[in-house]
């Protein structure tokens, strides 16, 4: 019998991976080839450009030019190693941070009563209702020395002098964690939720008490959601832009700040892209790692 | 006899006076919300007794483990253990385990690391742990599976690393929840055995929680007979089967047919009765019954003889037509349907060959039983 070729299965694999190449493998090519060009003064800012008109003899000439002059650049200079290392730090940090917080909501929302979780979990979810721009730009109102925080507190006499929050680290790891905080939240939700309540009797009935019952079972078996919010919170964290530049300071020095101003401020579009692949190489190693656990805690569910 | 078995003393400790029972529900009220799932329960279970707790589901049965467990609070009432109150000590301070009625075994732990929990969590040496745990291994016949996950494991091999795990702490009361659920007729029936087996060898008292009878009839040194949050009967297996004190406990229990019936006359334990039809019965018994009353005899259908001659003697005897006769193998169940309609069950063993049976469908026959046959029963 010979089997019929199927082209809906066929378009319903395709139709992701055509997405995937057009939206990111496709740019990513062209982002590798600026890191290898050169800048020049032109338009585009590098050379080489592909001339097919000059037929093979341009097509080699194009390869002849490329090189590996801009990513031997980000060694030279301290820099982009400490912008790298400051990213991985801040990303860390606040990934911690936002584990802090968010495991007590998720876990409060798994345990709150049928009836007020649909509200509670809207209530996590709201927030994106709101441009991610705007409530970014929000906190500055809020942390700012004549802002909301300080008024606040300086009203009720806890302090005198206005708290140095904005331009801080300290600005950037609230930001961060306010932004991503559902990312972490909504995973360990599900976890939690459909964790089995009879495993938490069941050791209560071997002895443990309601705190040692939950370090023994119940935080053991949230770990994959622990892992799934930590990774939706730290990647997106190492190349955070927009919360660095607005909420910190000069000296808050992260990659994503640093590949802007390389682009804008300094229009070395190579030595830009060569920041944007090696942050991206460098992000694969956790993603990868975070996809093997998936997998891993999928088969042991089936 | 010089090899006679050695008498065995009968154990009835709830005959005993004396006896302190080691567990006490005393007028246990529990509400969820306004739906009553047990209604002033009182009853007393006593140390060494393998107890079961038998009803439809929904009757209260896991609320009432669950109340002893201490995962739920009584409404109203006292739950004593060893005389003592324990309706506010939490359930990990109880000297109580439990067997899931889901197992509800750690996933993330080895079949030896379930098994030791409890003990770790006492604080016991990590010698003393493993050798319990070793011990424990070998009485559920696990031990090449000690490093095996819960999820590695078939449906029995879990049901007894759960058993295993309720047995470690060695607790005073073991409380099982439908422990054979998921298990087939074959593997249940052996590990009926084995549970009773351990039991006994082990000293503990066993709670169990089945809806199934034969289970129940087979395991326990008492049943409790439980209906919408109520014990009805709680008696021996054999008292409940033989002397049934209501037809919802006879009806439960076992196969049964009931007459509905008025009482005529008596002459001192010998009563004359009469079905709506006009036939008489005659019953020995010893419970009193007014003259006059209404009852309903439960004749078991192993009690009742099909035949197709007219029994001689003393007994009673209807006549009625072979509607359907079920086949199971050692036993045949007649139908037979009566002048009015109502239908009787006789069940009979197969002594010969089902191609020889000299009753058939459609056959007249007669029904007959003995006259301490049947129980009255006023409810
Ligand atoms: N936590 C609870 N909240 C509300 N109703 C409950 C709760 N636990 C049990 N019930 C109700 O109490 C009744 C008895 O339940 P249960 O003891 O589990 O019955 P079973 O005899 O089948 O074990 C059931 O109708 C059940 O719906
Ligand atoms: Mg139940």
């Amino acid at each position: 019998m010979q089997r019929q070729f199927d082209w809906g299965r066929f378009l319903l694999i395709a139709i992701p991976f055509l997405w995937l190449l057009i939206f990111f493998l496709l740019p990513f090519a062209i982002v590798v080839k600026i890191s290898l060009s050169d800048t020049a003064n032109a338009l585009p800012p590098y050379v080489p450009t592909l001339n097919l008109s000059e037929g093979w003899s341009g097509i080699t000439s194009f390869f002849s030019q490329l090189d590996l002059e801009s990513f031997a650049w980000l060694l030279d200079d301290k820099i982009y190693f400490l912008s790298y290392l400051n990213s991985l730090k801040i990303a860390f940090i606040s990934t911690l941070l936002t584990l802090l917080i968010g495991y007590p909501m998720a876990y409060g929302l798994a345990k709150a009563p049928q009836r007020w979780r649909t509200v509670l979990l809207m209530l996590v979810i709201l927030p994106f209702w709101t441009s991610f721009l705007i409530r970014v730009y929000a906190w500055i109102g809020i942390l700012k020395p004549e802002g909301l925080l300080n008024m606040g507190l300086m009203s009720i006499g806890l302090i005198d002098q206005p708290l140095a929050i904005i331009n801080t680290p300290t600005a950037v790891y609230i930001g961060i964690v306010y932004s991503y905080l559902p990312f972490l939240v909504l995973p360990l939700y599900a976890t939690l939720e459909k964790l089995d309540q009879t495993l938490i009797e069941a050791a209560l009935d071997l002895g443990c008490s309601p705190i040692q019952a939950f370090w023994k079972v119940t935080f053991p078996l949230s770990l994959p959601g622990v892992v799934a919010g930590c990774f939706l919170v730290f990647i997106p964290a190492m190349g955070e832009f927009v919360i660095p530049d607005l909420l910190g300071g000069s000296d808050t020095i992260m990659i994503g700040k640093t590949l802007w101003s390389e682009f804008f401020g300094n229009r070395d579009w190579p030595v830009a892209s060569a920041v944007a692949v090696v942050l991206l190489l460098s992000l694969v190693v956790p993603i990868v790692i975070f996809q093997r656990i998936q997998e891993r805690q999928r088969e042991a569910e089936a | 006899m010089a090899d006679a078995p050695e008498q065995r003393k009968v154990f009835a400790p709830w005959l005993d006076t004396t006896q302190k029972p080691l567990i006490r529900f005393e007028n246990v009220t529990k509400r969820f919300g306004d739906y009553t799932a047990l209604d002033n329960l009182t009853l007393d279970i006593y140390e060494r007794e393998f107890f079961a707790l038998l009803g439809p589901s929904g009757c209260g049965k896991t609320t009432m483990l669950r109340l002893l467990a201490g995962f739920e609070t009584p409404t109203s009432g006292r739950i004593l253990i060893g005389g003592e109150d324990i309706s506010h000590v939490p359930p990990n301070k109880r000297p109580v385990n439990m067997m899931f009625q889901s197992y509800a075994l750690f996933p993330h732990m080895t079949v030896e690391k379930n098994i030791g929990f409890g003990l770790k969590q006492e604080g016991q040496s990590a010698e003393a742990i493993n050798e319990r745990v070793k011990e424990m291994l070998a009485l559920v016949q696990l031990e090449p599976f000690a490093q095996r996950k819960p999820h590695q494991l078939s449906g029995g091999q879990r049901q007894r690393v759960a058993l295993a795990r309720s047995l470690a702490k060695r607790p005073t009361l073991l409380l099982l929840d439908e422990p054979l659920g998921a298990l087939d007729k074959k593997l249940r029936e052996k590990t009926q055995f084995e549970l009773m087996t351990l039991q006994e060898k082990l000293g503990m008292t066993f709670m169990i929680v089945t809806h199934d009878q034969e289970e129940a009839m087979t395991m326990a040194s008492r049943i409790a007979v439980m209906d919408k949050g109520v014990v009805m009967q709680l008696d021996t297996p054999s008292d409940i089967y033989e002397a049934p004190n209501s037809r919802y406990v006879a009806d439960f229990i076992g196969n049964v047919n009931f007459i509905e019936c008025t009482v005529i006359s008596h002459n001192g334990q010998e009563y004359q009765l009469k079905d709506k039809q006009g036939n008489q019965f005659r019953l020995i018994s010893e419970v009193q019954l007014e003259t006059g009353s209404t009852i309903w005899l439960a004749v078991r259908p192993e009690k009742v003889i099909v035949s197709k001659e007219q029994p001689q003697g003393d007994v009673n005897a209807v006549q009625g037509i072979v509607w359907d006769i079920a086949y199971s193998g050692d036993t045949s169940t007649y139908h037979v349907r009566l002048p009015d309609g109502t239908t009787l069950k006789s069940e009979m063993a197969n002594l010969r060959r089902v191609r020889n049976r000299p009753i058939t469908w459609e056959d007249t026959v007669w029904l007959s039983w003995s006259l301490t046959a049947a129980v009255p029963l006023k409810r």
